[in-house]
């Protein structure tokens, strides 16, 4: 396998390009700045759950149910939410930019 | 083969009625503990099978290039690939299994729940699309990209085949216990019908057929999960807090349901838990497959987020399923085994186990027939992850080691197409043969193992080689097997293995999972056996690093739909 590239390659010229910097800077930026978030809740409840058991069986108002429960379907919800905001956004915004470096770049 | 798919529908047909033998030859040791044969259910189930039969009968005549066999053409749209992908997610295990877990012991399901749900946005943010830019058919295709074909195919195909057979083994032999409960047929006959019926779909329909089979199969359990759900909540007026009010005082353990329980025994097996959940759904074979079969990164994004959303939703479903079968059953002497004087253990004495809690509610809110429903979507969903299973472990063996290690590239189609159709009859058969040598273990470790192994080979092979710069193949291929060695033999010398199954007084790993261990081991084998390697070949392939990369992130060069 022959790996030596010429100097005009097209993938140097796209890593050149000033859109492809700032789309990876703005996406990557965004995809691990969401994961620390979902990791973070994540570790979190798994940390209150092995460590704050009475916290979680906290009563929330008059009724029986738990301060966990409401966290741990939180958690559900947040999960959704958030690879909903990333699609809205990748799909969006960062394709936009993928496409002008497309037709900047032609191959 | 694939020229004749008459004699295939003749063989289903043929096997189909083996099974109807089965039945009818109504064993006595077989029968389950309070009905006989679950008519409803066998003629439901009955209607599935003709109609997967026709689903698959179509997909094989549209099959006829490896794109078609391997990734359904690239023509599945993203909201069917998250449906197929939710598909593969809701086994029978994680129906009835966690339902069971909220019916024991109340919060602590929701803990699984929870931990099997947020690998998703993982794999949303940091692997689906990049998966799709760079791959065609494997996640092998991506780990081997700029690294060294032959060793890194043989080491994800090796990460995939084991994955697939411990995963098959838990679900073969729990397909068999819970179709001889529910349907009242015997243990072997059910393994046979479970791996007959999966070879036809694979071999035979490829892709396509699961795909279909797998959306079909998600739309029945979750529109029946939605109607038991429902059913509880409107006793309780549609208020959750009314309905664990109720469970609150119905429960052996009073209050402490709404709160952490045993479960939770020590922090590290929690954690450690907590990161194989996460981490191996992102290194499952078989769900990495499914990114192939959209056609872009776009479809991919949106695949990722219709399956997390129909995923979180269906936990929500179990959870609440699980507080009704609190509500509904424990009062209730007809679903237990009764002891002296009519009395019975509410945790311990239900018929066929807690895992059967979402079953007996089923009967409680709509009676015998829908019963027969949800007991022929149990046995569809086994059905459909098993399939699933296969074609991963077939595209492992025919598209990474026979084409590219084997054939080292110099293959036609046809022959690697009709080599994957071989590989699943073998790996039906294997598995067949695996589920009934191990009927009477303990095989609950299996699935556990599974997404360590995933966690600890897959995964990281597959996102340092994407993401690491430095990766070269030997740190890749060092890293990998160290972390599925060390992943095996710490569940191997873990409780469940050690002293459960071999019977020896003490484990010699305390934890019950060994992910925390064995990932960090296969991340540092990654980095320290790449940064130590000084070949010629290691600086090509950090070269190569940078096309991967704008590829990657841009997909372009990528394969676009697979259009033949």
């Amino acid at each position: 396998m022959d790996r030596s590239y010429p100097i005009e390659e097209p993938h140097k010229r796209i890593l050149a390009n000033p859109k492809f910097q700032e789309l990876v800077r703005r996406r990557s930026g965004f995809a691990w700045i969401l994961s620390a978030v979902m990791l973070g809740i994540y570790c979190g409840f798994i940390l209150l759950v092995a460590f704050a058991k009475d916290l979680m069986a906290y009563r929330v108002g008059e009724g029986v149910t738990s301060l966990g429960i409401f966290l741990g379907l939180g958690i559900i919800a947040t999960a959704f939410i958030l690879t909903g905001i990333y699609v809205v956004r990748a799909n969006g915004r960062f394709d936009e930019l993928t496409r002008s470096l497309q037709d900047e770049v032609p191959l | 083969m694939p020229r004749t798919p008459k004699a295939w529908l003749l063989l289903a047909a043929v096997l189909l009625a083996s099974a109807g033998t089965a039945w009818a030859a109504d064993s006595p040791a077989a029968a389950p503990p309070r009905a006989g044969l679950n008519w409803p259910a066998i003629v439901m189930f009955f209607v599935f099978v003709l109609a997967t039969l026709g689903i698959t009968y179509r997909a094989a005549r549209q099959t006829k290039s490896a794109a078609d066999f391997y990734a359904a053409g690239g023509g599945i749209t993203g909201f069917q690939n998250g449906l197929a992908i939710a598909g593969d997610y809701m086994s029978a295990a994680s129906f009835l299994g966690i339902s069971g877990l909220v019916f024991a012991s109340g919060f602590d399901g929701l803990i699984y729940s929870i931990g099997f749900l947020v690998g998703w946005p993982i794999i949303m943010f940091l692997i689906a699309e990049r998966l799709r830019n760079l791959g065609k058919f494997t996640f092998s295709d991506v780990a081997s990209f700029r690294l060294a074909q032959t060793p890194i195919r043989i080491l994800s195909a090796t990460g995939t085949l084991v994955v697939v057979a411990f995963y098959l083994i838990a679900q073969m032999v729990g397909a068999g216990k819970l179709i001889e409960l529910l349907f009242g047929m015997q243990y072997l006959y059910a393994v046979v019908v479970v791996g007959a019926l999966m070879i036809v779909y694979v071999a035979f329909g490829g892709m396509k057929a699961t795909t279909w089979v797998q959306i079909t199969k998600a739309c029945l359990l979750l529109g029946g999960a939605t109607f038991m759900a429902l059913a509880v909540l409107w006793r309780y007026g549609f208020s959750p807090e009314a309905m664990f009010a109720d469970a609150v005082a119905t429960h052996p353990r009073g209050q402490s349901i709404m709160a952490p329980g045993n479960f939770v025994s020590d922090p590290v097996s929690t954690i450690s838990l907590g990161l194989a959940l996460m981490f191996g759904t992102a290194g499952l074979p078989h769900i990495l497959m499914r990114f192939f079969t959209v056609s872009d990164a776009k479809a991919a994004r949106k695949s990722v987020f219709y399956a997390t959303g129909l995923i979180g939703y269906f936990y929500i479903l179990t959870f609440i399923i699980g507080f009704g079968a609190i509500t509904f059953l424990m009062n209730d002497p007809t679903y237990f085994r009764l002891g002296d004087g009519g009395a019975y253990n509410r945790l311990t004495d239900m018929f066929g186990g807690t895992n059967m809690a979402a079953v007996h509610l089923s009967n409680a809110v709509g009676g015998s027939l829908f019963m027969g429903f949800i007991s022929a979507v149990a046995f569809a969903t086994i059905l459909a992850v098993v399939a699933g299973l296969t074609l991963a472990g077939a595209s492992a063996v025919s598209h990474d080691l026979y084409a590219s290690v084997i054939a080292r590239g110099r293959v036609d189609e046809n022959r690697e197409v009709r080599i994957s159709k071989i590989s699943a009859i073998a790996i039906g058969i294997v598995a067949i043969i695996l589920g009934y040598i191990f009927e009477n273990q303990n095989v609950a470790f299996m699935v556990g193992l599974a997404f360590s192994v995933a966690a600890s080979c897959n995964f990281p092979v597959l996102l340092m080689s994407v993401f690491w710069k430095g990766t070269t193949t030997r740190g890749a291929l060092f890293g990998g097997f160290l972390g599925l060695a060390s992943a095996v033999l710490m569940v191997v010398l873990s409780r469940a293995v050690w002293v459960s199954t071999l019977g020896f007084a003490a484990p010699l790993f305390p934890y019950d999972n060994p992910a925390l261990f064995s990932m960090t081991i296969a991340f540092a084998g990654i980095c320290v056996f790449s940064k130590t390697d000084r070949s010629e070949r290691a600086r090509r392939e950090q070269d190569a690093f940078e096309a991967q990369y704008v590829r990657s992130e841009t997909g372009i060069g990528a394969s676009g739909v697979h259009a033949h």
